[in-house]
């Protein structure tokens, strides 16, 4: 029976978070990844994009609420993500129209490119916090949990409780159907092997007869629906301040690196590998022993590895050592 | 000559901003904006090191600038000596013990030939020595932690100078520089920066929340200034006078003798802070001149020309038995340095360290918005990049409420629309900013001042 208990506590406090933090990382780092692989630059615009369709998704969700429209049980949030990846799709090819296709025609290096992605950051920031201002929204309604932690209890007699919060479950169920849909896209159709030529070999791609604009344009559309899908469930599950999304850039960027960039399946990996290593590192194991082990062997401390503070650095430090040794990250990286 | 020209009219026209904000507004945000323009430019001196002469991305100037503020608390604070009764040995020994365990495991890595064994044994010795580590400090840091945590609940520093720490940061910020280039100079540009704004984020938490260090989060407030204070300059006579002679035209108007008083005790309690400021901009304008003269010589000495022939093509210069590799990690632990200094500056001009405000945003991009508006490669053009971004961001929003009033003149007072762009006025600075470096970049990729080589023709 502490066995079981054991198991259960397990999963409670680190394996069903850190899947669901795991599928909010792994959408924003596939996107890092496509506009690396095929765009050839680092986005550092990357979280304040996700902000920026999130954002639509906020106001939408209030002013849907204020007509009264829901989703059932669902989160009425739900109903604004078609829209709002509309909006988040229009603005990226309007800042690639006016901002990255020059530099992508003129064949920058992938520096100056980066550095334009700086502004980018910058400009979208301030639309944003003129549009939304910086203060922590909520948009979360509907029923909040699925499973409660009494209710698991009652039913199979067990001390500990599993809680599902109905934010985690919708964000796995739709990360798994949006990667997988991705996937058969850029493996099984001919616009994604397209894709994945130009990715591999530009000059290649363009001899036999790939048009670039055309691919250009396929990976801004992936990439709004990534962006704003990846914002929107972090958002349901925590909440909506811009500054919070713009500091998930950085373990987004861990985890497309080590997953290596460039490969979309790693960067889905990475965002697993990141959201459990920081989860694991920093997660208190003192209850944990303390079914498992005898009684004379319990431990006193709270056998923490590192405490929680530094749950953003572990992710970074996992990026140093992947770096250091593999450089081209778990997956080999620059294939698409 | 007539980059000169140009030059000199670009900086001319800065200093009429700065003068002009000092007549419209108050000359004391004239000055703390030209004090922070100042440390700005010290900032832009370090990455146009790094970027400019030698191509390196860093991104983790905000680690160097949080690594420089810590100098300055290590250096300013009194030692807190119930801490160091409490819980110094064990934070000695644990010191003693990280040392000797980098040791051991580098005289591992030299040793032993390369094998899965010798990876086990590095893993072993790092999580055995991380287990012994936490046993001896833990309880040693609870302790340090325990002593008046209201007030102090650290270490303290060695109770000197301020002034000192521009130095000790410098240094500080230098090692820490020469550990992360050699894990991350190999890399490619945009992995370096990736990696180095990561290993930043990562140097800023462990200050953040080791409170035995420098109290984290909870600040440490009240470091002492090399200047004179407000209060000791409206007590001394000298003073005074001084400021009577100054204004002895406007106050022999004034008839009534009380009234003149008053007159005379506001203007002095004013140009107290606007001595204090003067006084702090002489200091940083020193170390801003002086970085200036050595970073232009050495543009053109033989190893600025060696700088930019490894820039311009890493191969051929590797060819011609230029050391690319010792030279990257030179020029990053000495930019790094730079940056450290100014790091300690603004905290000696902020009288407090605040670690949660080392955000990558302010200490991070919009110093590099800056070296690239500036002048990528010309010191010149860095530091007036320093000036002209740093004067948007800090006036971007009364500018901004000027034109949104401008444009909403017709608009009622109640409207929506207008009570709602007024309230976000201050977000205006990053647009502004924003606009700017894509602006420059698109159009102007070299900056406001390019960098000038004179190749001599034969």
């Amino acid at each position: 029976m502490d066995f079981i208990n054991a198991i259960i506590l397990f999963l409670n406090y680190t394996v069903i978070p850190a899947l669901t933090y795991g599928s909010q990382l792994a959408l924003g780092a596939i996107f890092v990844t496509l506009v690396y692989g095929i765009l050839r630059f680092a986005n550092f615009a990357t979280g304040d994009m996700m902000s920026f369709g999130t954002m639509v998704a906020v106001l939408l969700t209030f002013y849907f609420q204020s007509f009264g429209i829901s989703f059932g049980f669902l989160p009425t949030a739900l109903l604004t993500i078609p829209p709002a990846i509309l909006a988040m799709i229009f603005y990226m090819l309007f800042i690639d129209k006016f901002v990255f296709s020059y530099y992508r025609i003129k064949k920058s290096p992938p520096v100056q490119l980066a550095m334009v992605s700086v502004g980018v950051m910058f400009v979208t920031q301030a639309i944003i916090r003129i549009i939304i201002g910086p203060f922590d929204r909520r948009f979360f309604d509907g029923e909040k949990f699925i499973l409660k932690a009494n209710e698991f209890k009652e039913m199979t007699g067990l001390n500990e409780g599993l809680a599902i919060k109905s934010t985690q479950a919708i964000t796995i169920f739709v990360t798994v159907i949006v990667v997988s849909i991705m996937f058969w896209f850029l493996n099984r159709t001919k616009t994604g092997t397209s894709m994945r030529a130009y990715s591999d070999n530009e000059d290649l791609a363009l001899l036999s007869g790939i048009d670039p604009k055309k691919v250009v344009l396929i990976t801004w559309i992936i990439a709004g629906i990534l962006a704003t899908i990846g914002g929107v469930l972090y958002g349901l599950d925590k909440s909506y301040r811009p500054f919070v999304y713009f500091n998930n850039m950085l373990p987004i960027f861990a985890a497309a690196i080590v997953g290596g960039i460039g490969n979309p399946f790693g960067a889905f990996l990475g965002g697993y590998v990141i959201a459990f290593a920081e989860i694991l590192v920093t997660y208190a194991y003192k209850k944990f022993f303390t079914y498992l082990l005898p009684e004379f062997m319990e431990p006193d401390s709270l056998m923490q590895l590192i405490s929680t503070d530094y749950k953003f650095a572990v992710s970074f430090s996992i990026l140093v050592i992947v770096l250091l040794f593999r450089p081209s990250g778990i997956f080999k990286g620059k294939t698409l | 000559m007539m980059l000169y020209k140009n030059i000199i009219a670009a900086y001319s026209i800065m200093i009429l901003l700065i003068i002009a904000v000092g007549v419209l507004q108050s000359w004391t945000i004239a000055l703390t904006i030209l004090n922070y323009c100042l440390i700005s430019a010290v900032m832009t001196i370090g990455a146009n090191i790094q970027w400019g002469y030698a191509g390196l991305i860093n991104f983790g100037i905000m680690g160097y600038t949080a690594l420089g503020g810590l100098a300055a608390v290590l250096v300013n604070v009194p030692p807190v000596k119930e801490a160091w009764k409490a819980g110094g040995l064990g934070m000695v020994v644990s010191l003693i013990l990280i040392i000797s365990g980098v040791y051991i495991i580098r005289t591992v890595l030299r040793k032993f030939e390369n094998s899965k064994k010798k990876n086990y044994i590095v893993a072993a010795i790092i999580i055995i020595g991380f287990v012994i580590i936490r046993y001896i400090s833990g309880p040693a840091i609870e302790n340090i932690e325990a002593v008046d945590p209201a007030k102090t609940g650290f270490l303290g520093g060695l109770g000197l100078p301020i002034i000192f720490s521009w130095i000790v940061g410098g240094l500080f910020a230098a090692g820490i520089a020469f550990i992360v280039g050699k894990i991350a100079l190999g890399l490619r540009a945009d992995y370096l920066a990736i990696a180095t704004l990561l290993i930043a984020e990562i140097i800023v938490s462990i200050i953040k929340h080791e409170d035995w260090l420098a109290r984290g989060v909870k600040n440490v407030i009240g470091l002492k200034r090399p200047v004179p204070y407000e209060v000791d300059l409206q007590g001394s006579t000298w003073f005074i006078d001084l400021v009577e002679k100054f204004h002895s035209k406007k106050l022999d108007l004034i008839t009534s003798l009380s009234e003149r008083q008053d007159v005379l005790n506001q203007l002095v309690i004013d140009a107290s802070s606007v001595y204090v400021k003067l006084c702090l901009a002489g200091l940083f304008l020193t170390v801003v001149i002086i970085l200036l003269i050595l970073t232009q010589k050495a543009l053109y000495s033989p190893w600025g020309r060696k700088m930019r022939a490894i820039r311009d093509n890493e191969v051929a210069a590797n060819a011609m038995g230029k050391n690319v590799v010792k030279e990257h990690l030179l020029i990053f632990i000495l930019g790094s340095a730079i940056v450290g200094i100014a790091g300690a500056m603004m905290v000696t001009n902020d009288g407090l360290f605040t670690p949660g405000s080392y955000r990558p945003m302010r200490y991070t991009f919009v110093i590099w918005v800056m070296v690239i508006v500036g002048g990528t490669g010309n010191n010149f053009g860095a530091i007036l990049g320093g000036f002209v971004v740093w004067f948007l961001w800090v006036e971007a929003a009364p500018i901004a409420l000027f034109f949104i009033n401008f444009f909403t003149s017709h608009l009622d007072e109640t409207n929506a629309l207008k009570a709602h762009l007024i309230q976000s006025a201050a977000y205006f600075r990053f647009l502004l900013v924003g606009i700017g470096l894509l602006i420059i970049m698109r159009y102007r990729p070299k900056g406001i001042i390019p960098e000038k080589i004179n190749i001599k023709k034969i």
